[in-house]
């Protein structure tokens, strides 16, 4: 057990401090950033921009192979990286889940062909992709879904409905499930396909949230072609290519979120800092110390835990099922971390943007209320909980 | 970076599991209860030959001169069986703050000692106020011809009854700060004005004492350390004391979440096993995320005071306040989901659940460590 970097990782983490330091958005850094927000819409071109020069720094892609675009290097430096863009309070990565699953699964998955085409344009932001998996009757029951794909020559035709996909408004390629086979097994019909979203015959249609924005979507597919070459892991294989995806979206989750936790439990204690209280300040009442002081414990056992997920990866062994606990640490975690907030803004928890009272332009409402989001997204909870009982520690099934 | 244990500490892991195992077993534990000594000089002895009482000792005065990362792995297997006897008073308590602040004179006269399982120790340290802080030491150590006078009273005091040698925390200076004016002072137990009486508790696999100092006189030789200097390599210690109690704290939620696991397989209600309901299921999930989280910060502080990194003492308090709750709440858990029988003196869920409860207390619980992480975050 040794926690201080080596050599090399020290050099590379005083590199991308330096080049930081250097090429950070200034409009970005004097503004007040306080969650792990899925980026809001006037942000997006932004942060291409920002993502595109991250990515010719060479920081992006840093576990993936060299011939795919990537940089060859460990997860160790994938953590170092995303500390550092923590202690610097960067803008996030737009293109999140290309980054977290798609570019990771078709790395896995691909053929030649594939693993040439798309992981590079992930990395420097070029085709932004989204996540069709969920239906109106296939959320946590993903394997209930419904949209088919029906080979016609080398093609496949897509007829269905995805919903809750976030960014499929800005997305050029989508991860998709279909059902291929409806005469087999419930998990056995599915296939993985890579579908460009400017195909015809796709209706992207946004789903207000409960923030007010429009930040995912409903999409619907009337007779879309995919060719058949755009299938990842084979026939009727998409069952097993999608769980893939999800470790790893829980694993970029483990990493990204455990630095935007920080982020938003800084500016917290900050805010409690400012916040005058029985003639005090916040910070001096003594219940919210408490759960200041269990909110930095809470944050700092996230990444240690994260950190030794690390390790395993490191000894060799894939993301497994333990990733859940992670999840549902992080969520329950950030969630407090809000509830927590609005506690500190007292009455003024109920102004947002646009009252001149509101304290930070309104971003800790708007954080509040997407952190509901955070434990339905990407799993829910309860599915989690039964992952971790069922996969962890052998329970039988209910 | 690594944040994994090396070959030989997975070793040390299978060896002390193994021992531990056949040396400890439950039956052993429970004829322990009510044994005052809380061990048999067979298995001191056996702990003295595997090397395990002089672990983080330098090789030099008789130990391993092994660290505190070391130290963890044992540790979790001790809680794992919830071994009881005065190791932790010896090794840890006692023994340490001889190597953190004593003499050369004293490390060789009690360390080697200590490594070979002829010598006990332990730390009188609390008092009657219960608190953890350099203001609760009262006792008062009064210069006097001969050496000096100690008076007054200390409190749950782990294993002073079979202790060979006190370290006694005593108020030798009103300072102006609370933390200037300690003093300690190496006492043999069988010093006149000294009075020893185990108090019943709770948790009968750790002993604890009322220890009465009443006008012991000791001599110029008993001071460890500095005089009025006392107090921070008693810090040190009770830190890496934390650390250690944090380890086996881990290894005993880790051995209740193991038994309920296999309890909700095998246990039929309505049919099915109980581990089936979501109910149950998902307690076992939480207390599981409980359980690695509680290993995560433990490993994290282990390394910090063994590197004596500049965030120790942070991250000693961010891991006994995390493990305070997290034991509590899985030996509680540990008994909910057994049922009737988790509530039976017959069955071994409530040693755990009572060590926890103790461990708890031990050196602050939660609600103390999170003011400490309060006041070292600058809040
Ligand atoms: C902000 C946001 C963004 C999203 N982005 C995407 C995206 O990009 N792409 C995508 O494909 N999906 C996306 N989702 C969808 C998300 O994955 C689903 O919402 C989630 O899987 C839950 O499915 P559901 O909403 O149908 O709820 P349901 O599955 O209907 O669940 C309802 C409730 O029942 C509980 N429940 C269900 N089954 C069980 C069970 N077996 N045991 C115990 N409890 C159970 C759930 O935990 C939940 O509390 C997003 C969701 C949100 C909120
Ligand atoms: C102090 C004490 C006094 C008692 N006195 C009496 C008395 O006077 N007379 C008498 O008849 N009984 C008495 N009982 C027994 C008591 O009613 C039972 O202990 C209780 O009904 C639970 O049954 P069990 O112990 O068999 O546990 P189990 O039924 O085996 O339950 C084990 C665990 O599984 C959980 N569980 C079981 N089924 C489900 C499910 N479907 N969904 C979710 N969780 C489930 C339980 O909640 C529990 O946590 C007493 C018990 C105690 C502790």
């Amino acid at each position: 057990m040794d926690l201080k970097p080596t050599a090399e990782q020290q050099a590379f983490r005083d590199r991308l401090r330096t080049w930081l330091r250097q090429n950070l958005p200034r409009e970005w850094t004097s503004r007040v950033v306080s969650g792990p927000d899925v980026p809001r819409s006037e942000a997006y071109l932004f942060l291409r921009e920002w993502q595109r020069k991250l990515y010719e720094a060479g920081f992006l892609g840093l576990t993936w192979p060299k011939e795919y675009g990537g940089r060859g290097l460990t997860f160790m430096e994938e953590l170092i990286l995303h500390e550092e863009m923590a202690l610097a309070k960067a803008p996030p990565i737009l293109n999140l889940l290309g980054i977290g699953m798609a570019g990771p699964t078709i790395i896995a998955y691909g053929t030649e062909a594939q693993k040439k085409r798309y992981p590079s344009k992930i990395l420097s932001c070029e085709e932004i992709w989204c996540q069709g998996y969920s239906e109106p009757n296939a959320g946590s029951d993903l394997a209930s879904l419904q949209t088919r794909a029906v080979q016609d020559g080398d093609h496949f035709v897509v007829n269905g409905q995805k919903v809750w996909t976030s960014v499929a408004q800005a997305a050029d390629w989508m991860m998709l499930l279909a059902r291929t086979d409806p005469d087999a097994e419930k998990h056995k019909g599915i296939t993985y396909f890579l579908l460009d979203m400017h195909s015809p015959g796709i209706t992207v249609r946004p789903l207000r949230q409960i923030t007010g924005d429009a930040e995912f979507n409903e999409v619907f597919f009337e007779n879309v072609r995919v060719p058949a070459e755009n299938i990842l892991g084979g026939l009727n294989n998409g069952w097993q290519v999608g769980i893939t995806t999800l470790m790893y979206e829980r694993l970029a989750l483990g990493f990204g979120l455990q630095v935007r936790l920080r982020i938003a439990l800084d500016a917290l204690v900050e805010l409690a800092k400012r916040t005058k209280r029985n003639g005090g300040t916040a910070t001096q009442d003594p219940i919210v110390r408490q759960k200041l002081a269990q909110l930095w414990i809470d944050t700092e056992v996230f990444k240690y835990t994260g950190a030794r997920a690390v390790t395993k990866l490191l000894k060799g062994e894939l993301p497994g099922p333990e990733a859940s606990t992670g999840k549902i640490w992080w969520c329950e975690t950030h969630q407090r971390l809000q509830d927590l907030a609005m506690e500190i803004l007292g009455p003024y928890h109920q102004l947002v943007r646009g009252s001149d009272w509101a304290v930070e332009q309104g971003i800790w409402q708007h954080t509040f209320l997407r952190s509901r989001a955070n434990s339905v997204e990407g799993g829910t909870t309860e599915i989690q909980r039964n992952i971790i009982g069922e996969r962890v520690l052998g329970l039988p099934k209910g | 970076m690594d944040f994994g244990f090396s070959e030989e500490q997975e070793m040390l892991r299978a060896t002390a599991r193994k021992f531990l195992e056949n040396e400890c077993p439950s039956t052993f534990v429970r004829r322990m209860l009510d044994d005052p000594t809380g061990t048999t000089p067979e298995l001191w002895q056996k702990l003295a030959e595997q090397g395990w009482l002089g672990l983080v000792y330098p090789e030099g005065y008789g130990g391993a001169g092994l660290g505190f990362v070391d130290l963890t792995v044992l540790m979790e297997e001790m809680g794992r069986v919830v071994l009881p006897g005065p190791y932790f008073s010896t090794v840890l308590l006692g023994g340490l703050v001889i190597l953190e602040a004593g003499s050369e004179a004293q490390k060789k006269e009690w360390l080697p000692r200590i490594s070979s399982g002829q010598a006990r120790a332990t730390l009188a340290w609390t008092e009657p106020n219960a608190r953890w802080d350099a203001e609760g030491i009262t006792v008062s150590g009064k210069p006097a011809p001969g050496g000096t006078v100690l008076s007054g009273t200390k409190l749950f005091v782990q294993d002073a009854h079979t202790a060979d040698a006190l370290v006694v925390a005593a108020r030798t200076a009103d300072g102006r700060r609370a933390d200037d004016g300690v003093s300690l002072f190496l006492v043999p137990r069988t010093a006149r004005g000294i009075e020893v009486k185990l108090l019943p508790t709770m948790d009968q696999t750790r002993k604890l004492c009322e220890v009465m100092l009443n006008e012991a006189v000791v001599g110029p030789e008993a001071l460890v350390g500095e005089w009025d200097k006392g107090w921070s390599p008693l810090a040190r210690v009770i830190d890496r004391a934390t650390v250690a109690l944090c380890a086996e704290m881990c290894g005993g939620a880790q051995k209740v979440l193991e038994m309920t696991t296999e309890y909700a397989k095998i246990r039929v209600a309505f049919g099915k096993p109980i581990g089936s309901y979501q109910g149950v299921k998902h307690k076992l999930a939480d207390m599981l995320v409980d359980v690695e989280n509680a290993k995560s910060i433990t490993y994290y502080a282990a390394w910090a005071v063994d590197e004596g990194a500049a965030e120790a003492p942070l991250a000693v308090a961010m891991a006994k306040a995390y493990v305070s709750d997290a034991y509590r709440k899985v030996a509680a858990a540990g008994i909910q989901l057994h049922g009737g029988i988790g509530f039976t003196w017959e069955h071994d869920m409530h040693l755990y659940f009572k060590r926890a409860k103790g461990s708890e207390f031990t050196f602050g619980d939660a609600t103390y460590h999170r003011e400490r992480v309060a006041q070292l975050i600058q809040l």
